[in-house]
């Protein structure tokens, strides 16, 4: 039977290092999700003014990250900043960094479809018992948008998680790193060792974002 | 003479280049229930929905008691809750429950005491048949519920006129009957309420006074009587025409033949 890894994956501290890595992966995305979350909060509401000049600027905004593949964005962070600016910035802050510029744009649109879901009869009916506005956004628009958005939200920073496998490309040693250097090391002992550990990953994130993924479904059905 | 309860004087209305309310004037008096009818989009939301200030007018002024009703002022809240509005789609908050939705005006905006409110929710709730249904969320109930639920949150605000844009226009017809019961047993009680709808025997019922707008014109108004036995203008004939239906004519020479007699058949 062909050796498939699973003693490498054992071996020392390899699934330690492993681990590690997928601490530095999940660290990424929290801490981007963290700051992305709220100025996305903002951001949805800023889209949702009248006003040409930042309909516009949001719009652009928007439209930029989600036609830049994230690599690029990370490309243009971490090497192009050094060469620009002189900047010398470390490999995991550029990463948050490109990462809170795209949780930002996703979630204010989010928040943005959100608010723009809760129908004007909502408002309206409000209004008709004497309701100012400032109550009627903390009773009945908030928590209704809230409400949408929790489950959007928590899906967002799975995909957050999944994504920041592309960080390695710019030297963060993060889980896939971690895994490819132990494969590397092991190439001649053991050749087959590949298939075991890029399982591992599998498991790993599959670990860490399928218990997010439960409680988004939860939520969506509990308060839809 | 009863006392003058809400004055509506020369008020026009325009969205944009549309000018849909033209020069209208009613006054409703204390204790009166007039009916609003007229064809689809001649204006009878946006008439009511000026009265509450939801609309901003161009021309003209409504007042309730003497105050102007300006949906621009800081009073407006004030007003709107001497105001009671209940819309055609209900409009529940759907994240509250039944009993969450009755009494968080009067908790937030009146400052009454949480459980006075809810004592009197309840009380509301048993008058309109809704007993038990305080802890459901408005998806739990049926139209004609949520009608009801929605007439309550308006009821329990005290207001000194209430306004009913079309309550049972959305509603299956076995439920129009009970939301259309609540609304009968409000005029016994005296309450002042502007109703609009379309449901002809009921305004014929409920009205003191009958009042037919068409193409934002106050065109007739009249007792039900008089509104409904003897129309005077052509256009609230013709509008009452579209209610009747004549039998239909050829019926009783058997299906076969009044298939032949449609030409091109
Ligand atoms: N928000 C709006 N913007 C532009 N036109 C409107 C708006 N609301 C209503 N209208 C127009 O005003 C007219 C009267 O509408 P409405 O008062 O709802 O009629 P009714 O309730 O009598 O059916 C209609 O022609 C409608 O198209
Ligand atoms: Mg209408």
């Amino acid at each position: 039977m062909p050796d498939l890894g699973i003693e490498v994956l054992f071996a020392g501290r390899n699934m330690a290092r492993m681990l590690g890595g997928l601490w530095v992966a999940l660290r990424i995305s929290l801490v981007s999700a963290a700051l992305g979350i709220p100025s996305g909060i903002l951001l949805g509401v800023v889209m949702r003014m009248k006003n040409p000049v930042t309909k516009i600027l949001t719009r652009l905004y928007l439209e930029v990250v989600r036609i830049l593949p994230q690599l690029v964005l990370l490309f243009l962070v971490f090497f192009g900043t050094t060469r620009m600016f002189g900047w010398n910035l470390e490999a995991e802050t550029a990463a948050i960094i490109v990462f809170t510029f795209w949780g930002t744009a996703e979630m204010g649109d989010l928040v943005r479809g959100a608010l723009a879901g809760i129908p004007a009869h909502q408002y309206e009916s409000g209004a008709a018992l004497g309701l100012t506005m400032p109550q009627i956004y903390r009773f009945i628009v908030i928590p209704q948008t809230l409400r949408r958005l929790i489950p959007l939200s928590i899906n967002l920073v799975t995909r957050m998680i999944k994504t920041t496998s592309l960080v390695m490309m710019i030297g963060v040693v993060e889980v896939l790193k971690v895994t490819q250097q132990i494969i590397e090391a092991n190439r001649v002992a053991h050749p087959q060792a590949a298939f075991g550990l890029y399982g591992a990953v599998f498991v790993f994130y599959f670990l860490a974002c399928w218990p997010i993924s439960l409680l988004a479904g939860y939520l969506e059905k509990k308060w839809s | 003479m009863k006392e003058d309860l809400l004055r509506i004087e020369h008020v026009s209305k325009s969205y944009g280049e549309n000018r849909i309310l033209k020069d209208i004037s009613l006054t409703i008096h204390r204790g009166e229930v007039v009916v609003v009818i007229g064809p689809s989009g001649c204006g009878k939301s946006t008439l009511l929905r000026c009265v509450n200030g939801l609309e901003p007018i161009q021309q003209g002024k409504i007042t309730l008691r003497g105050e102007l009703i300006d949906g621009k002022s800081r009073k407006i809240t004030a007003i709107r809750q001497r105001v009671g509005m209940v819309f055609q789609n209900y409009e529940l908050f759907p994240h509250m429950t039944v009993l969450e939705n009755i009494v968080l005006a009067p908790v937030k905006v009146q400052k009454k005491g949480r459980r006075e409110a809810v004592e009197e929710a309840e009380k509301l709730l048993a008058r309109v048949g809704l007993c038990g249904k305080e802890e459901s969320y408005p998806r739990e109930l049926s139209g004609g519920q949520k009608q009801r639920v929605a007439i309550v949150r308006a009821l329990i605000m005290e207001p000194e006129i209430l306004l009913f844009d079309e309550v049972t226009a959305a509603l299956d017809p076995e439920m129009v009957r009970e939301v259309l019961d609540v609304l009968l047993q409000l005029a016994e009680q005296g309450r002042t309420m502007v109703i609009v709808t379309h449901e002809m025997a009921f305004a014929r019922a409920v009205a003191d006074r009958v009042i037919f707008i068409d193409q934002g014109n106050i065109v007739e108004q009249g007792t039900p009587e008089e509104f409904f036995g003897n129309p005077k203008s052509e256009r609230a004939k013709k509008f009452l025409r579209t209610f009747e239906f004549e039998p239909v004519s050829g019926k009783t020479a058997g299906a076969g033949s009044a298939v032949q007699s449609v030409p091109g058949i």
